[in-house]
């Protein structure tokens, strides 16, 4: 029995996990080549779930089928977001490129309650049921029980991730990037356009964002203006943990906090689960300051 | 020398001016309203938590994103041990300097197992330690400790605590207000006065601090840490010393907060909260007090003066109708100010001279 439980719960975790994970992407992305905690990131996971859930309303309306819905919608979130995302970074973030260090953390947490007003003018306060686009009657796997919309899910997270990894180890965007990330003036001078890389940065990790809100919206059934804050937070933890600037810090770090939070769920009450993920991020930095996959940096005089 | 002497003597008449504009400002604000008198109240308790989070992140440079939880650990000081919550009713002399020592305390249990952590994991982690606070205050209405089934209740929870008792001078109830020939000084007035006393108190002393050999330590750290290591400054006992004075003014705000509100509830240490005041000091001029204070009021002060300006009736009789709720409009406006401020004073509005 509480074996059963255990695997159940690891199931669970492993599907937030996924959704974490790729929002912890985003994070890690944009500090990994800006230095900068970008706080409007879980509001662009928002901007996409409400992006989608309009999509879809109105395309099943139309009465096309709803698998073909979603794919359009899942594109037309990610679109949204890419040049929301760009947007921002041009206006909010590159004028103060060379500014003292908590000058953009601060347009950053102004966009970001920016983005939650505009969504309230749009959409309102209220929470938005999103439409069940996959079906969600629960298959029974062995002991596990899961849904069609939860494998697809963290199928779908794997693939992106995988695709990632790709881009940015395997393709000249991807080079370009990493160049950037590890010196900006000299990968400036070796012809790289720095500001191209950094919008795309912002365009990929927005529209993985985008994504995960809509992961998010279809695996509760809902969405609303405030929906990417405690998100944003927990994955912005996870890319901590894991080390930040680190892709596969922010995977692995995603994954884990999915994890330790459902598990967790076993041994605590639901009412600390959020807790917990703070108490193991604190016990895995005081051991690895640098989180668990990130690299130690020379402290320099 | 002549010259200087003017000046000195400018500076003593502007200073002279400024008490009195202070001293008179609850009475002004008092003919609008008494809301108005406990928006001022509000303000001079983020002059005190700005000033105590400019010591953390502005003159030592150590990020905390969580700084709300010390101010919170004052307010609920003060609110469990005077009000019927507990049956205690201890007086202020007792309640302030115990808040305040409390959350010293906290600010040493964040501060030691944080002492290697750098920059933004610093403030990731300050961060966690804002939420934990907020949801223990959320949560601790219904624990059972190992061992006995007994249901205690600490915080009494999202309800928060009511029927706190306000400041008292020697049997003097505060809130009750006061008369002084023929002249009402109402409850919140008196207050005003009282944080008014307490945030030049706060000025002052971070100011001998901010000048102090542990001062310049301070910045010496936030320079640079290793350079300062090498100077052999002691670095691990300076950051905790940063983080115990700032939580000591937070906490000392936190009981000043619960006196005059009569109320608490874990919705007034969220982490907008900590973010606000972070967004006071870095709008202001970190390490720089008057740039700080000046934030402080500007924040806290301005979204209160838009809802107040753009409420329902101002829209109707401008636009015949409610076009925005003035609550978004006040946020809209509010982040709107922050991002512009930022792009065109990225080094605060008013930042210290000698930083470059």
């Amino acid at each position: 029995m509480s074996m059963d439980v255990l695997l159940q719960q690891i199931a669970n975790g492993l599907v937030v996990g996924s959704v974490y994970a790729l929002v912890a992407l985003g994070y890690t992305m944009v500090y990994g080549i800006l230095q900068l905690i970008n706080f409007a990131h879980g509001e662009i996971v928002m901007i996409g779930a409400l992006t989608a859930l309009v999509t879809a309303n109105g395309l099943l309306s139309a009465g096309l089928p709803s698998v073909l819905a979603l794919i359009i919608s899942i594109f037309v979130a990610m679109v949204v977001c890419a040049i929301s995302g760009v947007l921002i970074e041009r206006i909010a973030y590159r004028p103060l490129r060379n500014a003292p260090r908590l000058a953009p953390l601060i347009t950053a947490i102004g966009v970001s309650i920016l983005l939650q007003q505009i969504a309230i003018l749009v959409f309102g306060r209220n929470y938005f049921s999103f439409p069940e686009l996959i079906d969600k009657t629960p298959i029974q796997i062995g002991a596990i029980t899961v849904t069609m919309n939860e494998i697809v899910i963290v199928v779908t997270s794997v693939a992106l991730m995988a695709g990632l990894i790709w881009l940015v180890h395997r393709t000249k965007i991807g080079t370009a990037m990493r160049a950037t990330a590890e010196n900006q003036k000299v990968a400036g001078l070796m012809g790289i356009d720095i500001n191209k890389i950094i919008g795309i940065t912002f365009a990929i990790g927005s529209a993985l964002g985008a994504v995960a809100g809509v992961m998010v919206a279809s695996n509760y059934g809902q969405a609303h203006y405030y929906m990417g804050f405690m998100l944003g937070l927990k994955a912005f933890t996870a890319a901590v943990m894991g080390g930040i600037g680190n892709l596969w810090g922010a995977m692995i770090g995603g994954l884990i906090l999915g994890l330790v939070e459902n598990v967790g769920l076993i041994f605590v009450r639901g009412d600390y689960k959020d807790i917990f993920a703070f108490i193991v991020l604190v016990a895995v930095l005081i051991f690895r300051p640098q989180g668990l996959v990130g690299e130690k940096v020379a402290e320099r005089a | 020398m002549s010259t200087l002497l003017q000046d000195k003597k400018k500076q003593i008449a502007a200073m002279v001016a400024l008490g009195i504009f202070l001293l008179v400002l609850p009475f002004l604000a008092g003919m609008l309203g008494q809301a108005w008198v406990r928006i001022l109240n509000i303000t001079l308790l983020y002059v005190m938590l700005a000033l105590g989070l400019n010591v953390v992140v502005g003159v030592a440079g150590l990020l905390d994103l969580g700084y709300v939880a010390f101010y919170a650990v004052g307010a609920y000081t003060w609110a469990l041990l005077a009000s019927n919550h507990f049956n205690l009713h201890y007086p202020f002399w007792v309640l302030l300097p115990l808040g305040a020592f409390l959350a010293a305390l906290a600010g040493l249990m964040l501060g030691a197992p944080v002492l290697k952590l750098r920059g933004d994991y610093l403030a990731i982690v300050t961060l966690g330690f804002g939420e934990i606070v907020r949801i223990m205050m959320n949560n601790l209405d219904k624990f059972t400790l190992p061992g006995s089934d007994h249901v205690y209740n600490l915080t009494n929870g999202p309800r928060g605590i009511t029927g706190i008792d306000g400041l008292t001078f020697f049997g003097f109830k505060l809130r009750s207000g006061l008369e002084v020939f023929g002249l009402p000084i109402t409850g919140l007035q008196l207050y005003y006065f009282v944080f008014l006393a307490l945030t030049c108190l706060c000025i002052w002393g971070v100011y001998n601090m901010q000048h102090s050999r542990l001062g310049r330590a301070w910045q010496a750290l936030r320079e640079d840490e290793i350079a300062a290591k090498a100077m052999g400054i002691n670095v691990r006992n300076i950051k905790l010393a940063a983080f115990s004075f700032g939580a000591l003014t937070g906490g000392l705000a936190g009981g000043l907060f619960a006196a005059m509100q009569g109320f608490v509830s874990p919705e007034s240490f969220g982490l907008l909260e900590s973010v606000m005041i972070l967004a006071m000091v870095v709008l202001g001029g970190m390490g720089h007090i008057p740039g700080v204070i000046l934030g402080a009021v500007l924040l806290s002060a301005m979204p209160e003066v838009i809802r107040y300006a753009a409420d329902e009736n101002m829209q109707e009789k401008v636009f015949g109708f409610v076009l925005i709720a003035p609550e978004v409009l006040r946020n809209l406006i509010f982040s709107l100010a922050m991002i512009l401020i930022m792009l065109y004073k990225p080094r605060g509005l008013w930042p210290s001279p000698e930083r470059k």
